[in-house]
């Protein structure tokens, strides 16, 4: 795939088409009802919606008001009480649950691993169900660890407790993927992490769905996450009843009532910083070196360039470390042991400003697809960025 | 006390391999009908408060009385004395089944129905291995229980060291009354001991790494 940088701004559905082949299926709710045994009131009061293949739609709404019931009817683990549910054009009741259940991945908090089975067996576990051969399994569990950004050799056989929070969520997602469903349901899926973390794992998301185009719904209880993730956003009121259902630019920018504001929340200039991507401001192109490199060749280069620091790559041109240049010795540029904080291009400006204040660089390194390094974000792009944005409110 | 024992080595081995023998056989056999009375206890939220009363009061039904009842049913042999080790055999890994299938997470759960495993999938590769460890708890406390068992079952003719425990009573006063029941009780507890380090290995061999403590 390549990144295109130039184009990769634009964030309506329509502009996206090219970027790759969507391989997602629409999903059609039609005055859909589930009312529990016992309970006064519907929980979910007749919902219509419809969700365009290979898009993000985000739920969001006040805890109770149905989100989760509506995700799980789709997956019919919720039999809902009336109305009906299409996926690429045919009613879910079409199939038996649990062929329809095969089909479509389902991923919640924490990642809900079996403590019991390895990484890899995690993984395997829908592929099995549909009968897959073993070389198929495991040539597909490998590609899924690569994707999710985990090593296979070193974590395929590592049992879940083994891995911290964020990589049995990274896990989760793999084996939401496994059976290359084209449609994934996501319930809070990193609600249970911490913020940097789940930075982290948006990113990593956003990464997979610009390659795979799912359609992907999500639930969700923090609106910042909402805007970054989503094509489109569903907020929902008591009763699961349609508060607004646009694209987060319109949201922001036209909410529908004063519930969506109230919801959306005030200083939306502020808000305006989750909207922008890192990719739709400039880039700088500081010296690089990889793994492997010698250190005086390197030294040269850099100092020619007039920079203090170099971004270290490996061999696949991943930035690993960015160090400065006094901190390089030896012969050979080595694998730096630091833990390098990459933003996704498509991680928002609110992202890449968390980021650059903890970085003693004053910047922060972008990576497109499987995390293949593009440049560096600088403080005075972002500030430059907000200012022309100003400006434009202002008219 | 060690002439004793070297004179009737022979007879000694083969009554204290009658008694493993029983005790492991009906301890296998009450595990499985545990394990699927259990299963079936936890799909039908019914049952649960008979269950737990049954095996409340199985327990306290002495062993030796159950073992003559037995006697009117089957008269002599070594069926009455397994069916007796069997049924006490059952109380503890039913008891602790319930719990460890009860104690499966149930997000876990919605995990594999929404992933679309079926019922006996599920029960299978999730269900059951999550609570093997609890259950298999519950097969070393009925393998040490079922050891005192079957020392009783030497009452009906069963086989075993509980014969020798058996003949030490009926002959206080005797000469090697001492000798006979030290030796029986010995016996049992060796078995025991030995008995108890087997299934020691067999949970590091069958429980998953996943969830070893
Ligand atoms: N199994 C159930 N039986 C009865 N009522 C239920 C059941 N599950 C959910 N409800 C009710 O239905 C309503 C919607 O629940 P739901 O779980 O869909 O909310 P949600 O939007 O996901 O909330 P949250 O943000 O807290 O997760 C709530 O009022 C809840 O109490
Ligand atoms: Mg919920």
């Amino acid at each position: 795939m390549t990144t295109d940088l130039t184009k990769e701004p634009e964030r309506t559905p329509a502009a996206q088409e090219g970027a790759a082949e969507i391989s997602g299926a629409e999903i059609v709710l039609e005055g859909v009802v589930k009312k529990y045994p016992g309970q006064k009131a519907a929980a979910v009061e007749s919902l219509s919606l419809t969700i365009p293949a290979g898009e993000i739609v985000m739920f969001i709404g006040p805890s109770g008001c149905g989100k989760t019931t509506s995700l799980k009817m789709i997956n019919r683990l919720i039999e809902p009480t009336s109305g009906t549910i299409r996926i690429g054009g045919e009613d879910i009741r079409g199939q038996s649950e649990n062929e329809l259940r095969r089909n479509i991945g389902y991923v919640i908090q924490g990642g809900s691993l079996f403590p019991h089975m390895t990484v890899a067996k995690n993984i395997a576990l829908v592929p099995k169900l549909l009968g897959w051969d073993a070389k198929r399994i495991s040539t597909r569990v490998e590609e899924l660890l690569d994707l999710v950004g985990l090593d296979p050799s070193r974590y395929r056989d590592r049992y879940p407790r083994e891995l911290s929070g964020g990589q049995q969520q990274r896990v989760g997602v793999a084996r939401g993927l496994a059976a290359d469903p084209p449609v994934i349901l996501m319930d809070e899926p990193f609600g249970a992490v911490d913020p940097i973390t789940r930075q982290r794992l948006q990113d990593e998301l956003l990464s997979i769905q610009r390659e795979l185009r799912k359609t992907i719904v999500c639930v969700t209880h923090d609106i910042d996450e909402a805007i970054k993730l989503g094509d489109r956003i569903l907020i929902l009121q008591e009763g699961a009843q349609i508060a607004q259902y646009d694209t987060p630019e319109v949201i922001l920018g036209a909410p529908a009532n004063e519930f969506v504001e109230d919801f959306v929340g005030s200083g939306s200039s502020l808000k305006q910083l989750s909207l922008t991507r890192v990719s739709e401001v400039e880039l700088r192109r500081p010296t690089t070196a990889t793994v492997g490199e010698q250190v005086a060749e390197v030294k040269r280069r850099a100092e020619a360039n007039g920079d203090r620091s170099v971004i270290v790559l490996d061999s696949r041109n991943r930035p690993v470390g960015w160090p400065w240049l006094r901190q390089l010795k030896g012969d050979v540029v080595l694998e730096p042991t630091e833990d390098l904080v990459n933003l996704d291009q498509r991680a928002t400006l609110n992202d890449a400003l968390d980021t650059m204040l903890s970085s003693s660089h004053g910047g922060a390194v972008v990576t497109g697809d499987r995390d293949q390094y593009l440049g560096v974000v600088v403080f005075d792009a972002v500030t430059d960025h907000i200012r022309s944005l100003e400006e434009q409110a202002r008219g | 006390m060690w002439d004793f024992i070297v004179e009737r080595r022979e007879a000694l081995l083969y009554n204290t391999f009658q008694h493993a023998n029983l005790v492991v056989q009906a301890v296998l056999v009450a595990t499985v009908i545990a394990v699927l009375l259990a299963v079936l206890i936890t799909r039908v939220p019914r049952l649960e408060g008979p269950a737990n009363a049954i095996s409340a009061i199985g327990l306290t039904i002495p062993s030796f009385a159950l073992v003559s009842l037995l006697l009117t049913f089957f008269s002599f042999g070594s069926l009455p004395a397994f069916i007796a080790v069997a049924f006490y055999a059952v109380l503890p890994v039913l008891r602790n089944a319930v719990v460890g299938l009860q104690g499966v997470d149930a997000t876990l759960l919605e995990s594999a129905r929404g992933m679309g495993m079926s019922e006996v999938t599920t029960l299978v590769r999730v269900r059951l291995p999550l609570a093997w460890p609890v259950i298999l708890a519950g097969v070393r406390v009925s393998m040490q229980m079922s050891m005192g068992v079957a020392a009783i079952a030497a009452y009906v003719g069963g086989p075993g060291l509980g014969t020798y425990i058996l003949k030490g009573l009926t002959q206080i006063g005797g000469a090697n009354a001492i000798n006979y029941a030290l030796v029986g009780t010995i016996g049992v507890v060796v078995v025991a001991l030995l008995a108890d380090l087997v299934l020691l290995l067999v949970g590091r061999a069958t429980i998953s790494k996943g969830i070893r403590v």
